[in-house]
């Protein structure tokens, strides 16, 4: 079976600044990939070309063996970044429908009402998204990005900005997506998190990639371990 | 190498246009209608031509660039453009004296004089937009666009303001015409001007892309201070 | 039925079609667009209020820059009409794409299956409803401000309103994706689209002028009909071609 995410040799620039350098990776199918390194360090600008959003200068990029902005590629994508992605002026179901509607999935009506049952806002689901809570809108979020089962799931900090119950939300709704053999790269700066959910770890630092492969019993032991080993600042 | 071919450059049109100036000032005799101030057609017309081909070799700079993503044609192009700017406002400056003089109006709404007002107004809008765009990628995406969009646009006011209001003098040069309409030896002196023009032009395009690329590697540098 | 049932059957969207099916999809998700848009405008009433409330002022002022009553400036009218049109529509556009900003919306859209040029389609259908729906009540104030009958070629002008409004809608959709992340966005736009608008209201505005009278059309003036259908399909077919340059980046 050929790698959901192949990237090879791959160059973001902005103007002349090299953003991305040279970054050889691939991600096999239904495995997760954290993606780790400090803020600014390319996390989001990578998830970003993977899910089509900005484009990339020199090398290769593969999702689900396509061009990253072809038509297959974003049907099989779920993108959840650092906005929720719902319209604050439509309903939870109108914002539902939409999505639903865009991504041509089959049965809306009935899809939407499950999503919404699932993620608990069923008996608000004609309130407008402005008047929810912040838990509720990023519960929203999740049920937009993952209603049309996704093959591919992107995610960009998905863990910072979400509360409790939307993060064990997100912990079931990943669980199950690589249960049905779903491919998941996530970016994070909180280690634990990571490490319990990834199969594999990629470590990014100032534009390169410093390490990749998969996570072992020492890391999820031992978090800090990567950043020590792999980085010039963990080694100085 | 690069500077000695703009100073060589430099050097060819200032030549050529003090030999120029003296020809026009000194030896070719006044126009029989206008008098004197018909030798304003010796920079009027050059400066249109140069203008007008600065906005269609900007078109397919601006195509090249997006299909190969080499971020010079992106430099020269906005370099072309901001010259070819100067030049159709010297076009219409000359235009517009040359009008007082001999209408006896500064302005008049000719479809030639209009369609020249919509290019300086589309290709100003360009420069100004990418004054306001940072990331130099970013930038050079949208403003290739937008030069596309300007370029058609162009052809389709110059389409159809043409259909109506005509005042301006119809096409003097013999590839338009035909020949017959202009002395040989004032038409001879129509194209050395332009070839002069055209010769200061490419110098201060290429003073100009030296610039931008000079801008993006200063760009990309703050970006590296501000990343490490 | 749970989404659990959903995640044995995969895929629960409709599988890829191609060519005329294609286009089909592309035309339908503009729909969807354009429908989010419209129930998102009607409900907060943002742009509409705004262009609607500036088209009317801009009615009444020109009724003391110019004698309402005389027939020169009735003569005048349609060029009166097409620029409040146009800086209406400017309003209008503004908001279309900067509806998208806020949650990042425009990446949740960006990324979905829905592709860049239906996205831009959707924004220009959204523009150019809303803004007919803001000529059509200028026209009723400007037959009662200014006493025009301007009924005496209804299908002709009608005609004109449609194909000149498109082409107004497909350039502010056009130019306001490409400078939404700008900053000064409120300010570029104008700037941008006004030049690159010319001959479309040369046209507009000649057209109108003579089918405000009772004349029938010459043969002169139907060719600005025939700018307005080059005008509306060289830039619909150009933003088409250009939405991703546009949209990504």
């Amino acid at each position: 079976m050929p790698d959901a995410i192949v990237l090879d040799q791959v160059w973001k620039f902005y103007g002349d600044y090299a953003a991305l350098r040279d970054y050889t990776l691939s991600v096999a199918p239904g495995s997760c990939c954290a993606l780790l390194g400090r803020n600014g360090a390319g996390k989001t600008t990578l998830l970003r070309i993977l899910a089509g959003l900005t484009p990339f200068q020199r090398g290769t990029v593969r999702v689900l063996g396509e061009k990253p902005r072809s038509d297959l590629a974003r049907r099989e994508l779920g993108f959840l970044g650092h906005g929720i992605g719902v319209y604050e002026d439509l309903s939870a179901r109108e914002n539902l429908e939409f999505f639903a509607r865009v991504a041509s999935v089959r049965d809306r009506k009935r899809v939407v009402d499950a999503w919404l049952e699932r993620v608990g806002l069923m008996r608000v689901a004609t309130m407008p998204v402005r008047q929810f809570s912040r838990g509720m809108r990023q519960r929203v979020a999740l049920a937009r990005t993952f209603l049309h089962t996704p093959k591919l799931l992107i995610l960009d900090e998905p863990f910072t900005s979400l509360d409790d119950r939307a993060i064990a939300m997100l912990s079931e709704l990943l669980t199950e997506a690589r249960g049905r053999g779903a491919t998941i790269v996530l970016s994070t700066h909180q280690l634990r998190e990571a490490m319990a959910i990834a199969s594999h770890v990629a470590l990014i630092e100032n534009g390169r990639l410093r390490y990749a492969g998969e996570r072992t019993e020492e890391m999820l032991n031992d978090p800090g371990l990567l950043y020590r080993l792999h980085t010039e600042l963990g080694a100085a | 190498m690069r500077e000695k071919v703009v100073l060589a450059l430099a050097v060819a049109a200032a030549g050529l246009l003090a030999y120029n100036l003296y020809q026009i000032f000194m030896v070719l005799p006044d126009e029989a209608a206008q008098g004197a101030i018909y030798r304003i057609i010796f920079f009027h017309v050059p400066a249109a031509i140069t203008g007008m081909i600065g906005y269609f070799v900007a078109l397919t700079l601006s195509i090249l660039y997006l299909s190969s993503g080499n971020l010079r044609f992106d430099s020269l192009a906005a370099s072309v453009v901001e010259v070819s700017v100067v030049f159709s406002v010297v076009n219409i400056v000359t235009g517009s004296i040359w009008a007082r003089i001999i209408w006896g109006i500064w302005w008049t709404w000719d479809y030639r004089l209009t369609s020249a007002l919509v290019c300086v107004l589309i290709f100003s809008a360009y420069l100004m937009m990418r004054r306001a765009i940072e990331e130099p990628t970013q930038r050079a995406r949208l403003s290739a666009a937008l030069c596309i969009f300007g370029c058609v646009d162009v052809v389709l006011v110059w389409k159809s303001i043409e259909w109506f209001r005509t005042q301006h003098p119809g096409p003097v040069l013999s590839i338009r015409t035909g020949g017959g309409r202009i002395d040989p030896a004032m038409e001879h002196m129509i194209y050395l001007n332009l070839l002069a023009i055209l010769l200061l032009a490419t110098a201060l395009v290429l003073v100009r892309t030296r610039q931008e690329q000079t801008a993006r590697e200063i760009d990309s540098l703050r970006r590296l201070a501000h990343a490490a | 039925m749970t989404p659990d049932s959903y995640t044995a059957s995969i895929p629960n969207w409709v599988p890829r079609e191609r060519g005329l099916a294609s286009s089909m999809r592309t035309l339908r998700q503009a729909l969807s667009v354009a429908r989010k848009d419209l129930a998102i405008e009607f409900r907060t009433k943002e742009s509409l209020n705004a262009a609607g409330a500036f088209a009317i002022v801009i009615l009444l002022l020109f009724s003391f820059a110019f004698d309402p009553a005389a027939d020169a400036t009735r003569e005048i009218g349609g060029g009166l009409l097409w620029l409040v049109f146009a800086f209406a529509g400017a309003l209008v556009f503004n908001r279309g794409f900067a509806r998208e900003l806020p949650n990042e919306c425009l990446d949740a859209l960006l990324s979905s299956p829905l592709s860049a040029a239906s996205l831009l389609l959707g924004k220009a259908m959204a523009s150019f409803v809303l803004l007919l729906g803001v000529e059509l009540v200028s026209m009723i104030v400007f037959g009662i401000f200014y006493d025009m009958r301007w009924w005496a070629h209804p299908a002709e002008l009608a005609a004109v309103f449609v194909l000149a409004t498109w082409g107004i809608a497909a350039l502010g959709a056009v130019f306001g994706a490409l400078t939404v992340n700008l900053r000064l966005r409120e300010l570029m736009l104008p700037v941008i689209i006004y030049p690159l608008l010319i001959p479309l209201l040369i046209a507009a505005i000649e057209l109108t002028n003579a089918l405000f009278g009772t004349q029938p059309l010459t043969p002169d003036q139907l060719l600005w009909g025939r700018v307005l259908v080059v005008f509306d399909i060289v830039f619909t077919a150009l933003a088409f071609g250009l939405a991703e340059t546009i949209l990504v980046n």
